[in-house]
């Protein structure tokens, strides 16, 4: 555990030395701000056209957990995070490959598993400030409104593994290259694709058609945006971040039997 | 202290090491000698457990690599050809993160660092940035690194290597002053370095050990007395008539002519010293003798024969793969 949280602490330092942990800050603070402004001053347009056409039968309700929270996480953040995750995952094995550092975490008396838990913790904790930042956005809406607080749990809960998912598969990318824009460029192609399988189920019904709608990250996330924790989906989170983690096992082993 | 039994490692198709065996005692100083490309730097990896081998067992301070690496990995400290430090953290943040890594007790980790940064010369820079110090500095920062947890063994690969001449023999000091206490083994492919640093000499050329020994014996041992350059004033022809009369001389060819000087190259038959009769027949004949020496072989000479391709060819027909002069 000590040794995991060495790795953690120096990964976590590491964004914050060179400009990356900023920059992503700062665009992941613009654009989210940008798309909540945007979202709910059409909210509020929009109930006030309701309220002048009297509103009442046949209206669709205006609950603003499932107008405002649920488009901006489950409509835009998620596709936000596909551009950004990679750019959090893909030092975290090319730069030490490129630099040679990786010969002083696998000389040391360490653990594969603690310096894979290492690295994830300390880029889940950089992407843990992301979402922070989203729910200062939200916040706000307790301010001018009355959002119901219990199902925004589910939602924050849901981005996490959402980001968490995305985080270890990334890293797993990141053991196979030495160049970091290689690691970022195939992690956002992976990304992506996981994210847009859903759309078979538009026209298909085959087995594979449902499988790979189970496979994307999309379709497990629906739940968590409207407020419900669904067991399926927790499991289909956990098992991406499980076998993430376990691949990238599986690579930095074979980087110890083969060249480097 | 360190036993390497058999070592194999391929990459894919390409043999990097093959069948390399050997022991370092406890306190020696090991030195790799060989060509870029020779596989010291595999055989390095294979012993810190950076690399699995393809066969063969490589223990550390009884420790096997491959089954008990954690315990192993507490007994090396590490320097790879490229220092292994992080550029964006000061020298002491990066100590003190080494030293963690390898599981020196939190309470100590102040201590050693300070210790390990005295050795190494580099207290003057604890808070700079790594990635702007000199090369120099980063290689002892590297230094340190290794040796911050007080391993019984050191493996150093080309620790000289892109350093200027005075903090090469710093380093080489530095290196000395950890024989009898660490176990070292260091990498070169640069000869005058292990004559001055190392007790004992492994030459590996492609991958397998051509030769063993302490340095000087080496050179001794293949310069031999055989081959020598004479430089001698006086009528050519006539002198290399009466060399070539001495019991033992086979063959005097004369080199090159400067002024009334002659250089000339004798070459005797395997065994014979013929050094003195020849001094003594220039000397008695009244012409100036103004050089005598040993070997159109130089030590880069010896290095390249031993590690061409004809002879690491001859040495594998043989029956025993190193030449042991021990």
């Amino acid at each position: 555990m000590r040794n995991t949280l060495a790795i953690a602490g120096r990964e976590l330092r590491a964004y914050f030395h060179s400009p990356i942990a900023y920059l992503i800050i700062a665009a992941y603070s613009v654009v989210c701000g940008f798309f909540f402004y945007n979202i709910t001053a059409e909210y509020v347009v929009e109930s006030f056209r309701m309220q002048s056409m009297g509103g009442g039968m046949g209206m669709p309700s205006m609950s603003i957990n499932e107008i405002i929270i649920r488009s901006l996480f489950e409509g835009v953040l998620t596709v936000v995070l596909l551009f950004l995750i990679p750019l959090i995952t893909m030092r975290l094995y090319a730069e030490e490959k490129r630099s040679g550092t990786i010969e002083l975490l696998l000389t040391s008396p360490l653990t594969d598993f603690q310096i894979i838990m290492g690295k994830f913790l300390g880029a889940f904790a950089l992407y843990a400030i992301l979402i922070v930042i989203t729910f200062l956005y939200v916040g706000i809406l307790f301010i001018y409104g009355n959002p119901a607080a219990k199902p925004l749990l589910a939602v924050a809960l849901g981005i996490l593994l959402f980001g968490a998912a995305l985080l270890a598969l990334g890293m797993w990318i990141s053991t196979f290259t030495k160049n970091q824009i290689i690691a970022g460029g195939v992690s956002f192609g992976v990304f992506l694709l996981l994210y847009v399988f859903n759309w078979v189920s538009a026209y298909s019904t085959s087995p594979m058609g449902r499988i790979l709608a189970y496979l994307s990250l999309t379709t497990h996330f629906d739940n968590f945006a409207k407020g419900v924790i669904e067991l399926k989906d927790l499991i289909y989170y956990l098992s991406v971040i499980a076998l993430g983690l376990f691949l990238t096992a599986r690579s930095v082993e074979a980087l110890k039997g083969r060249a480097s | 202290m360190i036993e390497v039994e058999g070592l194999t490692k391929r990459y894919g198709p390409t043999l990097a090491v093959n069948d390399v065996s050997f022991t370092v005692q406890k306190g020696e100083i090991l030195g790799f000698l060989g060509p870029n490309g020779a596989g010291k730097t595999t055989t390095m990896r294979v012993i810190t457990g950076f690399l699995f081998p393809t066969s063969g067992r490589v223990r550390v301070a009884g420790f096997d690599v491959g089954t008990e690496s954690l315990e192993a990995k507490k007994h090396i400290g590490y320097l790879p050809e490229t220092p292994p430090v992080y550029p964006d953290m000061t020298v002491s943040e990066y100590l003190a993160f080494a030293a963690r890594i390898k599981g020196v007790a939190r309470g100590d980790i102040k201590k050693r660092v300070g210790d390990v940064s005295e050795r190494c010369a580099i207290g003057d820079v604890q808070r700079r940035q790594i990635g702007k110090l000199s090369k120099g500095y980063r290689q002892r920062v590297g230094l340190a690194q290794a040796l911050v947890h007080s391993p019984d063994v050191l493996i150093l690969d080309e620790p000289t290597a892109g350093l200027d001449p005075k903090q090469i023999i710093e380093t080489r000091e530095l290196i000395k002053s950890f024989a009898g206490d660490h176990t070292v083994i260091l990498s070169t492919h640069i000869l005058p370095e292990v004559s001055k640093t190392c007790q004992r000499v492994l030459v590996i050329s492609g991958g397998q050990v051509v030769a063993e020994g302490a340095p000087d014996e080496l050179v001794r041992r293949l310069q031999g007395y055989e081959d020598i350059v004479l430089i001698v004033e006086g009528p050519a022809p006539e002198i290399i008539d009466k060399l070539q009369r001495i019991t033992g001389v086979n063959v005097v060819e004369p080199r090159e002519a400067a002024g009334t000087q002659v250089t000339l190259e004798v070459h005797a038959e395997k065994g014979h010293d013929v050094r003195a009769d020849l001094a003594q027949t220039v000397v008695e004949s009244g012409w100036k003798l103004f050089e005598l020496k040993t070997g159109g072989l130089s030590l880069e000479d010896i290095f390249l024969k031993l590690t061409t391709k004809d002879l690491s060819e001859a040495q594998e027909s043989a029956p025993s793969p190193a030449l042991d002069i021990s």
